[in-house]
């Protein structure tokens, strides 16, 4: 197989099966969810307060009071990792045609360049949280195999993604498949690891928003 | 630059047809100056070249046609007036050629075996269009199929150029579902140095310049892993493209007509492949230099790459599925629903089956 | 039947759900839980980190009620839960634990870790990985109406000295009353002077109470100890009782865990929902004080600030109306920082100061409510939870601080405008 061949594999083939694992994996991982139930509670909420399970949603992506100085340095990769990995993913032209592609809907992108230095960016906030994770005492304890497979699985599609806009290591085209192949290993393995917190922390949110809301305390 | 004649050639050589073409030197050294530019030798090379060339006698070469277009023919062929082209045809006794030869029938079989015959290990062989296997009688020349003749042909071959995508790998009759069972000369041929010249036509003088190189060099160019020339398939589209600066910007053309498309923007979303396309059209161009797809405002359609008609729709962009994936997602999403269904009902027995083995905790139950 | 770890386990497969499923799915191992607890920031111990707490529950999650994990446990990929495990973790439960709720707010994922914790208990109760401690007050409760054993005779002896110091009747099982009144034992034992504000208080107000010779104890061990058979039992005294008296209200007194075990836990521990509402005793000074019906003298003047019990600030959101209320007679009332829904634990709740074994941790827990009142730099503080005073006043005596600890209740009756004597 030439790398011609390969990269029509990896946009073809290899994407269907991704795409299809990736979504299977979720549908039934959102069952096994959401199918254990959550009792009603009987207790008599608080009315008339701002709080709620949406509300939750959006508000516990911002620190609470008195947290950011106790850990800036997860908080601020967190966020440069985040925000530059969906700026990449929805706002780089290429992908734009992907999405589009798929789903039929696009919107105008960044400027090219503007993206490349967002990876930069993105690079190394996952870098400093790959150190962080190593070095402090909490996150080391609770780290396992999959912490460090999942960061992999995440630096892989950005560090190729770089490499392939600028023409470096390998042969273009095969650096292109490399790509787009390492994007696919992340959405089979998205469902079976913690990178389904992209799914579930919508779940999480709401559940914890709305309990705290019927107590009057939501945030 | 040397003045004079061409050196006392010898009867029955290049040098000699060339004189009796009444070729002068000048114009003699300016093709070898221009031919050595063309495949990236030092300049001092021409001399060496117009040497080599002028000596050598004519090279038999013998092109054979299977499933083709004739598209190849017509590109090596194109000419107004005198030019490149023409000229190497005079270094070269084309002795077997359907579209360009006089004979016809029996006769035009006899002067090839007679050509196979009389440059016996030395001949070049060139072939145009693919193969087909599934069935041989997809495709004969005088009752013999495509592959028994590639077969007997190559053997006494010094060497064998496969001109065009369909030769060099398969070409149209390939894309699926190649009812035919094309392939291309190297699936047969394993045992000859073989020369892939891909495009679907190649440049024109793309051709020409390998075949001047093998002249001059006897024996075959640097080649690529996919076996082409690296002289003029070692650098994408994308790398010589005049509109890489709008590339890197981020500027893109969104239709055919837009702005983006006048102003001269890159065609990446209107399905350049570029990026993945080795060839020389962004610096040789076509039409003797005039302009190549791009810029005449269309993207490249890769087509000197293997199986580039089934490497995904040419009006969409490299990063876009090659077929359509909402097919495999709603089936995807219907079978992990079903997985989902199943799974629920384990868990919720599961847990059913836990609050009935429940027995009420007293504080007694407190201790072990 | 006893303890066992079968019955553990059977109690974690009952006790996980779709929001536990939904945040064992999702932790990322971000660390940040560990910066919001008070057991870890003040040991810098990463064992205490929250959501580690969890593991054994997240273990039986993961090889029961995911397809992948019982793939893992069918291909011998996975280790089960043992004994021994959840022997090693019931300190971690127990003694590092408050359920004071500051996890569940920073989880960036949006995990309630606390209601983990609480969930957890079920099974390690079950498992007899209790501790010795609760073990013991919860059968005291049970048996005997009282962790502390305090029983009515104890009760009627408070309610007759009040009586007689105030020269306020105080009624006892009186029917149709407004309001059900319920004491702790802390209460009862240290606090006495809360009756006897209650009743100036309502006195005041012209409001109708009582209280229940059968139904007096607000608190609720099986809570803190994880064992919703025994919180049942115990909150149902409480609701047959206020049944029985067609009582309006409910009021929860100065306890932390006593108002989340009957104003948020009860009706779905008891497994219907309440004819009467349920309120703490600041919602309801603060209802008294809306409707111009607490008329308040004098002030204090030293200054003081207010310490927010976890069950009432954050996990049961009355965080204003305390500040409200100080913020009538007390010019010099001055924040801490982090105060309101954000502040920190005493270190003592949700059965931490029932537990001996728990005593040593505790004490260096403190050290972060330490911190706040040395940077505050104020000799009077006001609380609403008699365990929280009780576990601050053993701390200031432990690390020689000189402050003092007052309820804010008896600070209210201590200022009525009645023409008593305060």
């Amino acid at each position: 197989m030439n790398n011609l061949e390969l990269l029509t594999f990896a946009r073809g083939t290899a994407l269907d099966w991704s795409l299809a694992l990736c979504c299977a994996g979720i549908v039934l991982r959102l069952f096994e969810t959401l199918g254990l139930g959550r009792q009603a509670d009987l207790a008599m909420p608080r009315q008339g307060g701002p709080g709620s399970g949406w509300r939750t949603i959006v508000t516990r992506s911002l620190p609470p009071p008195g947290m950011f100085q106790r850990d800036a340095l997860t908080y601020v990769a967190g966020y440069v990792f985040h925000l530059g990995l969906f700026a990449i993913v929805v706002l780089f032209v290429p992908h734009i045609q992907l999405i589009r592609g798929v789903i039929g809907v696009s919107w105008p992108g960044l400027s090219s360049p503007l993206v490349d230095a967002l990876t930069v960016a993105t690079l190394a906030a996952l870098l400093a949280l790959l150190l962080h994770r190593l070095s402090h005492p909490v996150k080391r304890m609770l780290s396992g195999f999959e912490d460090y497979l999942s960061w992999l699985l995440t630096v892989l599609p950005l560090l190729t993604g770089y490499l392939a806009y600028h023409h470096l290591l390998l042969e273009y085209t095969l650096m292109l498949a490399v790509h787009i192949l390492s994007v696919e290993l992340l959405l089979v393995c998205l469902p079976f690891t913690k990178l389904f917190h992209a799914v579930s922390l919508f779940l999480a949110r709401w559940y914890t928003g709305d309990a705290y809301a019927r107590r009057g305390t939501a945030a | 630059m040397v003045q004079g004649k061409i050196s006392s050639p010898l009867p029955g050589t290049v040098g000699e047809g060339l004189a009796r073409r009444g070729v002068s030197r000048r114009e003699f050294l300016r093709f070898c100056t221009t031919l050595a530019s063309l495949m990236a030798l030092p300049p001092a090379m021409a001399q060496t070249l117009a040497q080599a060339i002028s000596k050598a006698r004519r090279q038999s070469v013998i092109w054979l046609s299977f499933q083709e277009c004739t598209g190849c023919t017509e590109s090596i062929t194109r000419s107004h007036s005198p030019t490149l082209e023409n000229l190497i045809f005079d270094l070269i006794s084309l002795d077997y050629h359907h579209t360009l030869q006089a004979a016809s029938a029996a006769a035009a079989e006899e002067a090839r075996e007679q050509a196979m015959k009389d440059n016996a290990g030395k001949y070049l062989l060139v072939v145009d269009g693919s193969v087909p296997l599934a069935n041989p009688g997809f495709s004969t020349i005088a009752g013999i199929s495509n592959h028994d003749m590639l077969v007997e042909t190559a053997q006494g071959a010094a060497a064998i150029v496969a001109v065009g995508s369909c030769a060099a790998f398969g070409g149209l009759p390939r894309a699926k579902p190649n009812p035919t069972g094309a392939v291309a000369v190297g699936d047969i041929i394993k045992d000859k140095p073989i020369i892939n010249v891909p495009g679907c036509p190649p440049i024109p003088v793309v051709m020409t310049g390998v075949l001047a190189h093998f002249l001059t060099f006897g024996g075959i160019p640097e080649l690529d892993p996919l076996g082409r020339p690296k002289a003029f398939y070692g650098e994408t589209i994308h790398d010589h493209c005049y509109r890489r600066p709008f590339y890197d910007q981020g500027k893109f053309a969104d239709t055919f007509d837009d702005h983006g498309a006048r102003h001269g923007w890159c065609l990446y979303k209107l399905g350049c492949k570029g990026p993945v396309t080795y060839n020389a059209c962004a610096t040789l161009k076509w039409n003797e230099g005039t302009s190549f797809p791009i810029q005449s405002g269309h993207g490249c359609l890769g087509c000197s790459e293997p199986n580039f008609w089934d490497a995904g729709n040419f009006y969409q962009a490299l990063s876009m599925p090659v077929t359509p994936v909402q097919g495999a997602v709603g089936a995807a999403a219907a079978a992990g629903a079903a997985a989902g269904v199943a799974v629920t009902w384990h868990n919720r027995t599961k847990k059913a089956a836990a609050k009935a083995a429940h027995a009420t905790l007293s504080v007694q139950d407190l201790k072990k | 039947m006893s303890a066992s770890l079968a019955r553990g386990l059977n109690a974690f497969r009952e006790a996980i759900d779709a929001p536990v499923a939904s945040f064992f799915s999702s932790c990322v191992h971000c660390g940040l839980c560990a910066q919001a607890c008070l057991f870890y920031t003040e040991t810098g111990d990463p064992r205490y980190t929250p959501i580690r707490k969890l593991e054994p529950l997240r273990r039986v999650w993961k090889q029961e009620y995911t397809l992948l994990g019982r793939l893992q446990k069918l291909l011998g990929l996975s280790r089960p839960v043992t004994d021994a495990e959840l022997a090693e973790w019931s300190p971690l439960v127990y003694d590092s634990c408050t359920l004071c709720g500051r996890c569940s707010m920073v989880c960036p994922v949006g995990n309630d870790i606390t209601l983990m914790v609480r969930k957890m208990r079920e099974g390690m109760s079950a498992a007899g990985h209790a501790p010795d401690g609760l073990i013991e007050a919860t059968t005291r409760a049970i048996e005997s109406g009282s962790p502390a054993g305090v029983k009515w005779v104890t009760v009627l002896a408070q309610i007759k000295r009040m009586q007689t110091q105030f020269g306020i009747d105080i009624p006892v099982n009186r029917q149709g009353a407004d309001y059900l009144v319920l004491m702790s034992s802390w209460e009862i034992l240290n606090y006495p002077e809360y009756l006897g504000a209650i009743a100036k208080i309502m006195r005041q107000a012209g409001a109708t109470w009582t209280l229940c010779d059968h139904a007096y104890e607000a608190t609720n061990s099986g809570i803190q100890i994880g064992a919703s058979d025994l919180a049942g039992v115990l909150v149902g005294r409480i609701v047959t009782a206020a049944e029985e008296l067609k009582v309006k209200c409910v009021i929860s007194p100065e306890c932390g865990h006593a108002y989340s075990a009957i104003r948020w836990e009860g009706p779905n521990l008891v497994g219907r929902k309440f004819g009467f509402e349920v309120k703490h005793v600041l919602e309801v000074l603060d209802d008294f004080r809306r409707a111009g019906r607490l008329k308040l003298k004098g002030s204090v003047d030293q200054p003081l600030t207010y310490h927010d019990p976890c069950q009432i600030s954050r996990r049961g959101g009355v965080y204003q109306q305390p500040r409200t209320l100080l913020h009538d007679f007390a010019p010099e009332f001055r924040e801490m920082s982090d105060a309101g829904v954000m502040n920190w634990c005493c270190g003592g709740g949700g059965g931490v100061s029932a537990n001996e074994r728990a005593e040593p941790l505790r004490f260096i827990a403190f050290k972060r409510k330490k911190a706040q009142l040395d940077e505050l730099g104020v000799k009077t503080v006001v609380t609403a939870c008699a365990n929280c005073r009780v576990v601050m006043e053993e701390a200031i005596e432990h690390y020689h601080m000189d402050v003092e600890l007052l309820g804010l209740t008896e600070l209210v009756a201590e200022h009525l405008d009645d023409g008593a004597s305060a």
